[in-house]
This record gives C-alpha cells, structure tokens and sequence, in this order.
C-alpha cells in the first residue's frame, strides 16, 4: 500500500470513529418544541375567522428534556441527509467518485424540479392563470381574489407568446419559436441598453469627474482626499488608454498603458483576494453546519 | 525537503485548509472588527431611518451562498427588528424563498412584541417571482403588476402593508443581499441609480468589486463578503450592546478567526510556491 494512501486511509476511519462516538453521545438528533399559531381571516362581509395551529420549532438540544419537548425523526434523518450529502460533495477533494456524482445529480435534479414548480405557482398560475381567468382562479387556488375581477385579456399575448416558445419541441415548425424568441431578445436588449447607457455610462463618468485637489472650507487642502481622488482619475485614464488601440503604444502612450495594466493587475489581485474570502467563507459556513448541527461539538 | 515539496500532493493542501478553518470554529476565536466607513454608510441608512419605516429586504440568493451571505442577511434583520421597520420580504431566486423564512424565524423568535402574530402589518412575503430584471423594472414602477398576491395567495389589496403601496419608490429603503445574477448589480441597473431609492447591498466577495464604482453616488452602501458581514454586526452591537449576549449576532464574527488562519496559511503557501520556483529556476529546471 502506497504511503499517501495509508495516511488517507488512517483519516477517514478516525473521521468516521469520531462519527461513531459522537452519534453514540446522542449527537445528531433533532428536537422540536410545538408551538401554538393563530391567524385571523376577514371578509368584507362576514364575521373574522380565527384559525388555530401549530408548527414545530426547532430547539438545542440541551433543551431536550424540557416539557413540550420531542424527537423528530423527519427532521433529524433531513439533517443526515444534509450532512451526507456534504460529505459527499467534499469527497470530490480527495478525487471523483461515484459517490460525489450521485450527490451532484441529485443537487441538479432537485434543484430544476424546485425552480420549476416555485416558477409555476408564482409565475403562471399567479400572473396568468388568475390574470386571464380569475373566476376559476378563486373557486380553485385563489379564494382571496375579487368576485368583481375581470379578465385581463392583453395577458394573452404573454401566452400566445409561450405556446409559441414550446413549438421548438415539434418535429415539423419548430422555425416558429424563433418569433417569440426575437421579441424577448429585442425587449430585454431594449431594456438593458438603456439602463447600462444611464448607469454604467453615464452614471460612472458623472462619478469620475471630481477635482484633483480637496480643500476644505477653511481653505486647507485636504491631502487624504486630493490622493484618493488623484490615485482614482489616473487609474481610470491609465486603464482607458492602454484599451485605446488605435494608435501604437509608443512614448508617453507606452508608459501610460503600462500604468494601466498595472492598475488592472492589482484591481484582479483584488478580486481574486474577495474570491478567496467568499470562498473560505462558504467552507466556514459548512462545516460550522457539520460541527454545530450535526456533530454538537 | 524541496524536492519534496515540489512534487506534494494537492490534497495536502486541502487537509491544511480544512485545519486552518476547523480549528480556528471549534475553538471559537475570534477578534476584534472595526467597522470600516463603508460598512457605517450601510449602518447610518438603516438607523437613520425613523422608527417604523418601511424598508424592502431583497434576498436573491440561495443556500449554496448561505455560509457567507446569511451572516449578513441575519444582520440586516435584526438591525430593522429593533427600529420595528415595516419589513417587505422578496426574492428574485426560487430557493431564495427558504432564506426569507429564515429571516422570518428570526423576527418572530427575537422579536416577538413587534413581529409575532403582526404579519401584514409589520412585514409581508411577496416570495419569489421569475423573470430577473424583468421584476426589478415592474417593482419600481407598479408592484402589483408583478406581485399581485403574497406568498400565501392573498391579494395584495387585503394586506394592510401593501394596500396603499403602488411600487418600490415609496419605501424609505432597499436592502438587498445578492449572490449573484439577478442581484445587487440588477437592482443598482434597474432600482436605485434611475428612480434614486437609497439602496443597501450585502454581496459576495466575488461580486464586490463590480460593486465598488456605484459608490458612494449610485449605492448608499455596501457589505462585501463576510469581513463586511462582521464589520456590520459589530457596528450592531457597538450600537445596541443587548446583542453582546446573543450568539446568533455574531455569526460573521466567528467567522472571521477562520478568515485569518486561512489566509496566513495561503499566503505562506503563495510564497513557498514562489520559492520553490525560483530553486527550480536556479537548479536549471526552466528553460
């Protein structure tokens, strides 16, 4: 047996006996308090109704002997799930396994069977099925929706529209989405055109216009601020110039440009400096769940 | 030593990293944060706020992001709970919904007397809606264009907090915490540098430096990745010493003893790599 493969070995049965003890201490559990719940409905012609549940709220587990206090299964096997599927994910790390790509197909599958059906709840049974036919929309999921509401009928060039979209999947035709295709092309360029001129163009040259020196309103000159604007006015024209290509970065433009591409290299060291940090970040946050959560420690 | 070095499995690496960050969380250090002037601009456009105002919280980001964006979320929350804001819950992201419940939880078991049993009344979930920025530019002009229910299916006409609320411009603030697209940078394009609504944003490290140009003259503020997160929680508690003894208030702050070994530990790893290579330099082994 390789060394590096005897080390590995070694880690992974001490990480699973130190699972083992922790589990055998009755980490890993989930306890619950019940709690009471009560909401009132009004109608504008009756008397309000008042509707009492209860929810299970989540408790440490030093509480666990309190009164009113139990054990939940569903929510302790959700929590080994969860740090299973951590696990799994993390053993990517030590080289791909079956293991790994179950968990990531799972990740994918269940997260684009969420999307779709949040998307259908909030998106077309909300914003066009009650738009176009509120009556059936209230007597079947929406009962809070007006008597007196009328269809919006212009809701049915949005569905037009999708119908249209879906003739991509027909053998014979499917030319036809390329209409409702171009339309959202052009409208979503349409309004990002001009948000990006207002706000990326002109917003950040109004932003980059600033004096050289600050004085304060005694007159004093404000140094910190003078350097701090300076360092930003240079920094941006460095940058522009060695992007300006139509003229060959000699003399003065080449020593400019240079500063430039200095300035981009520290503005990458920069991001990638945030990366890390986010990065670490994330690590932090999952293994605060492995400790915290799971394990108790 | 070198010419071990030099060939060192990656993995190693890896299993240094995971030291650098466990040790420093099971031992819980953590150290002192001086909320930079950055994170006081974030700070000042909350508490300034008059007690009870309105404030939409846009959470556009989804569990995968969690562990470095829910610090800061946390923090927003609890910051608007103890000015009582009315607090207007959406998302521009499907998995965004169970983030939102988890700033729920915190107002009903936090804060009780203002937000228990008060929904509709101190704050609304308008949930998720598809469609990106698409969203954003219906919000800011006609809201009920775009969400004409809550989360629940109740029109917004029937709850008190959104019946007289035609968009997104009459709210006295927008915090947004974004990992990514659609997110701080949409709500920037789209909400706040047109219309003027003075605008918040908690984003990832990785956004923050597409970021930085909207301030101070387009963005208010803005938390950047986790340090941001703890600077913020700090500037809380500097504020309102009651969370001092609340250890849900400092979940950036824990996280940034780990931040620390991390990096000293990449750092070093950075120059023994540049030392390595200039030995190999040396030994002739780059033509």
């Amino acid at each position: 047996m390789k060394q590096s493969t005897l080390i590995w070995t070694i880690l992974m049965v001490a990480g699973g006996g130190f699972l083992l003890f922790q589990a055998s201490k009755g980490n890993g559990r989930v306890y619950v308090r019940e709690i009471p719940v009560e909401a009132t409905a009004s109608q504008p012609d009756s008397e309000p109704q008042v509707y009492q549940w209860t929810k299970n709220q989540q408790v440490p587990q030093s509480e666990k002997d309190d009164p009113g206090v139990s054990f939940s299964l569903s929510r302790t096997v959700g929590l080994w799930v969860a740090a299973f599927c951590t696990l799994a994910i993390f053993s990517f790390l030590y080289g791909d396994n079956p293991l790994y790509k179950f968990t990531e197909a799972i990740f994918v599958g269940v997260s684009a069977g969420y999307a779709m059906v949040v998307a259908f709840w909030t998106e077309i049974a909300t914003n066009l099925f009650a738009k176009l036919l509120p009556g059936l929309a209230r007597i079947t999921f929406y009962p809070d929706i007006d008597s007196t509401t009328r269809p919006e009928l212009l809701y049915l060039i949005p569905l037009v529209l999708s119908i249209l979209l879906l003739w991509r999947l027909s053998p014979k035709g499917s030319w036809i989405a390329r209409w409702p295709l171009a339309f959202f092309i052009g409208a979503t360029a349409g309004i990002r055109l001009i948000s990006y001129l207002e706000t990326d163009f002109i917003g950040q040259l109004q932003s980059t216009v600033m004096p050289f020196l600050v004085f304060a309103s005694d007159g004093s000159l404000l140094w910190d601020k003078s350097l701090k604007n300076t360092v930003f006015i240079v920094g941006v024209l460095s940058c522009m110039v060695y992007f300006f290509f139509s003229i060959e970065h000699e003399g003065i433009i080449k020593y400019v440009s240079r500063l430039g591409i200095w300035v981009l290299m520290v503005t990458f060291g920069a991001s990638f400096a945030y990366t890390v940090m986010g990065r670490i970040a994330l690590l932090s946050g999952r293994l605060v769940f492995l400790f915290n959560d799971w394990l108790g420690i | 030593m070198l010419d071990f070095l030099q060939h060192l499995d990656r993995r190693w690496i890896f299993l240094l990293m995971f030291i650098a960050v466990a040790v420093p969380l099971i031992m819980g250090t953590t150290f002192p944060e001086v909320p930079s002037d950055q994170v006081m601009a974030v700070f000042e456009a909350v508490d300034n706020l008059p007690d009870g105002s309105n404030v939409v919280m846009a959470l556009d980001y989804d569990p995968a992001s969690q562990g470095e964006l829910q610090p800061m979320a946390s923090a927003f929350t609890r910051h608007c709970a103890i000015k009582k804001h009315n607090i207007y819950f959406m998302t521009l992201w499907p998995q965004g919904i169970s983030m939102i419940q988890n700033s729920i939880g915190i107002l009903q078991d936090e804060y009780p007397e203002t937000y228990k049993g008060k929904y509709g009344t101190k704050y609304v979930n308008l949930g998720f809606r598809a469609g990106n920025e698409g969203v954003i530019k219906l919000v800011v002009e006609d809201l009920k264009k775009s969400y004409s229910t809550d989360i629940h299916g109740t029109n917004l006409d029937n709850i008190p907090l959104t019946k007289n609320l035609k968009n997104i411009q009459q709210v006295d603030l927008l915090c947004n915490v974004s990992a990514g697209y659609p997110g701080s940078q949409e709500w920037v394009l789209y909400g706040s540098s047109p219309f003027d609504i003075p605008t918040v944003v908690g984003c990832t490290g990785v956004q923050a430096p597409i970021m930085l140009p909207y301030i101070p003259d387009q963005l208010t503020g803005m938390l950047a990745a986790i340090k941001g997160a703890a600077e913020y929680e700090q500037a809380i508690i500097n504020a309102y010493p009651e969370l001092e003894s609340n250890p849900n208030a400092k979940e950036g702050l824990v996280r940034m003893g780990p931040q620390l070994v991390a990096h000293l530990l990449l750092i070093s790893l950075i120059l023994l790599g540049n030392v390595i290579y200039i030995w190999e330099r040396k030994q002739g082994l780059h033509q």
